[in-house]
């Protein structure tokens, strides 16, 4: 029996992400919110798990109160448990704030054998929360999988996705997976689980729930503040090369000679 | 419009939605185009739990009305009416087991068509029996504990896909329409096998063939209700199925609307927007009213039936006749609206105008809707006297 804990987040659904000018977080306000793509196929792929290896399959976000509508939407496509962690105190948490209270409340659900995130939310697109909060339990994780393979109970093969091919890892459970779109092609959600997630008792776990004073949490508990947010500039052209060591040493030599002469 | 639908309904129908949006949508053209058979999505609606909506809970569907029904089959339709016929004809082939099967017959094969394990045809017209289904020429002839069924069945939704077939024969030919019989055969029967797949204007997801009877030897518990019950039988599944026909003309005129609204604020002539123009507003205008008036009465004679009156059938044939000639008339005008655009096969309403064609043939011709209302009122108004 797999202990399986999916962190999902709720965003808006535009493209077009505004800042608040004072707190400089994400504003929300008359924007139809959606569950974050990827985590969809989080979801997907810790239900593959438990229909392969038994377990159960519970759902984490932080957020307002409203954050409740993504859990719903979630649990119809069959997961087992939700839990939203919501407090006024926990508005305006980074990345690092954000990792600290879902570890808590994973330690509070009795731990999990396996934590699931997607790769990054398409809001703030930063991809550390995942990382973040396997380092806050203590776990290993890897990220960008898009293939799992159970090697034996408790060793999971993962492909990991990369510019270029992908690395092949294996990890020991307990550990934290972040998904790609690649690893599955999320089902349809079913009409009788969504019967069944709309009167699903849904625990909201606040900052005394969780043990934490007012400052370790929030935007008082954040060591960053988004400043400003703009598009990377675009990467330049790349070539990929293979061959012996010393042939592409030489031929690196060669290029970035006629480089600098141009 | 607000149909006062329960949130429950809403559910259901945005469910429905949402697999038209994110997995027929993106790949209508291509089903279309390479006719290939609807797999993947007919996965997806057993997942989603759809393909058991009127099948009792007992037998692992959802238990719910025609009104859930014809919610589901208006929003698939809004994809495309090749996958919705698919679909729909899995109910066509249920229904003669849901009004009239055995308990036995029920336990056996509803819970695969329910769970979608299994999809279901029904098998009534033949070469020279289509409206005049009383010239049905298969038979069924009991031997010992046995039925053997010879003869051929014409164009056949889901044949060859389905592994339950409901298969109209006749038991007595003295007897007319009264001689036939209804009688459940499965894909794997021996003597039981397919014609090549037929090349259609239309709803080419959708998958026709002949269903040819050789010998066919199945059990005698196979027969549905009685022998001499194949006709009313007939009728009870086409009255319960004929609203579904008029929600895929709903769901495919809305499209259709939706599609040439959306081109003409985009295309420009003379300097405006196409839409600027009386001439195209009038044509979307009543393209708008059609659909509007074709879905209240879809709905309204849908809740009719749910309230089980004791005969249906000119309000069902209504049902049907209104939209499905609605349907053709809408999908005409958005190829009308969006001119040479319309006509490529690169946008989607020359496929729908395609596909409008047979809401107005099958499941009973537009002229029989009119002969069987024509008759209910004659019967009506005799007694009113």
């Amino acid at each position: 029996m797999l202990k399986i804990i999916v962190c999902i987040k709720q965003v808006p659904e535009t493209q077009d992400v505004r800042l608040d000018p004072v707190t400089h977080t994400l504003k929300r306000e008359g924007i139809k919110s959606i569950i974050n793509p990827f985590d969809l196929y989080a979801v997907e792929e810790a239900l593959r798990v438990k229909e392969a290896q038994g377990g159960k399959v519970t759902l984490l976000t932080m957020g307002p109160p409203q954050a409740e509508e993504a859990l719903r939407e979630a649990l119809g496509y069959g997961p087992d448990a939700a839990v939203l962690l919501s407090d006024r105190a926990f508005a305006g948490a980074d990345t690092w704030a954000t990792a600290l209270t879902l570890g808590r409340a994973i330690e509070k659900l009795g731990g999990a054998d396996l934590i699931f995130t997607g790769k990054q939310a398409i809001d703030g697109d930063t991809a550390q929360v995942g990382p973040m909060l396997a380092a806050i339990l203590n776990i290993p994780f890897v990220a960008w999988a898009r293939k799992l393979t159970f090697t034996d109970n408790n060793r999971l093969q993962v492909e990991r996705m990369m510019d270029h091919g992908y690395d092949a890892v294996e990890v020991e459970l307990p550990a934290l997976i972040t998904v790609v779109k690649e690893i599955n092609e999320p089902r349809m959600p079913s009409f009788k689980a969504k019967l069944k997630a709309k009167k699903e008792p849904i625990p909201v776990w606040g900052l005394n729930d969780l043990g934490f004073q007012p400052e370790q949490v929030g935007l008082a508990g954040s060591f960053t503040q988004v400043v400003k947010v703009f598009p990377p500039p675009a990467r330049g052209q790349s070539e990929t090369w293979e061959g012996p060591a010393p042939e592409l040493a030489a031929r690196l030599w060669q290029r970035l000679k006629e480089m600098g002469r141009s | 419009m607000d149909y006062l639908l329960t949130e429950e309904q809403q559910m259901l129908r945005d469910l429905a939605r949402q697999i038209t949006n994110e997995r027929i949508k993106p790949i209508r053209a291509e089903l279309d185009e390479e006719e290939t058979f609807p797999w993947d999505i007919m996965n997806d609606l057993a997942q989603a739990d759809l393909c058991g909506t009127v099948i009792p809970e007992e037998y692992g569907g959802l238990g719910l009305g025609c009104l859930e029904n014809v919610l589901v089959l208006e929003a698939l339709a809004m994809g495309c009416v090749g996958v919705a016929t698919t679909y729909a004809a899995s109910f066509l082939g249920a229904y003669p087991l849901l009004l009239y099967g055995s308990e036995d017959q029920k336990q056996k094969y509803l819970p695969p068509i329910a769970k979608g394990e299994a999809l279901a045809a029904f098998a009534l017209t033949e070469a020279q029996a289509g409206s005049d289904a009383g010239a049905i020429q298969a038979t069924a002839v009991k031997d010992g504990d046995f039925y053997v069924l010879n003869g051929a069945k014409q164009w056949i939704t889901n044949a060859g896909e389905a592994e339950i077939y409901t298969v109209i024969a006749v038991t007595d030919r003295v007897k007319g329409a009264r001689g036939a019989s209804a009688l459940v055969l499965e894909k794997s029967d021996p003597g039981v096998s397919f014609g090549k797949k037929e090349k259609k204007m239309g709803i080419r997801a959708s998958t026709t063939r002949e269903m040819i009877l050789e010998e066919a030897r199945i059990p005698r518990d196979r027969l549905i209700s009685k022998e001499g019950m194949g006709f009313i039988v007939t009728m009870k599944t086409l009255d319960n199925a004929r609203p579904g026909a008029g929600a895929l003309a709903v769901g495919l005129a809305q499209e259709a609307l939706d599609e040439a609204a959306a081109f003409a604020k985009e295309r420009h002539q003379f300097g405006v927007p196409i839409i600027h123009f009386q001439a195209v507003q009038h044509l979307l205008a009543d393209m708008a009213t059609k659909v509007e008036a074709a879905r209240a009465l879809v709905y309204a004679v849908a809740r009719y039936i749910d309230t089980r009156p004791k005969d249906y059938t000119k309000v069902a044939a209504m049902s049907k006749l209104f939209p499905t000639d609605m349907a053709m008339q809408v999908t005409v005008d958005a190829v009308q609206v969006m001119g040479g655009h319309g006509y490529m096969r690169e946008y989607p309403v020359e496929k729908m105008m395609r596909d409008a064609k047979i809401l107005q043939i099958y499941e009973g011709t537009n002229q029989i809707m009119r002969n069987i209302i024509g008759l209910a009122l004659n019967k009506e108004y005799s007694k009113k006297k």
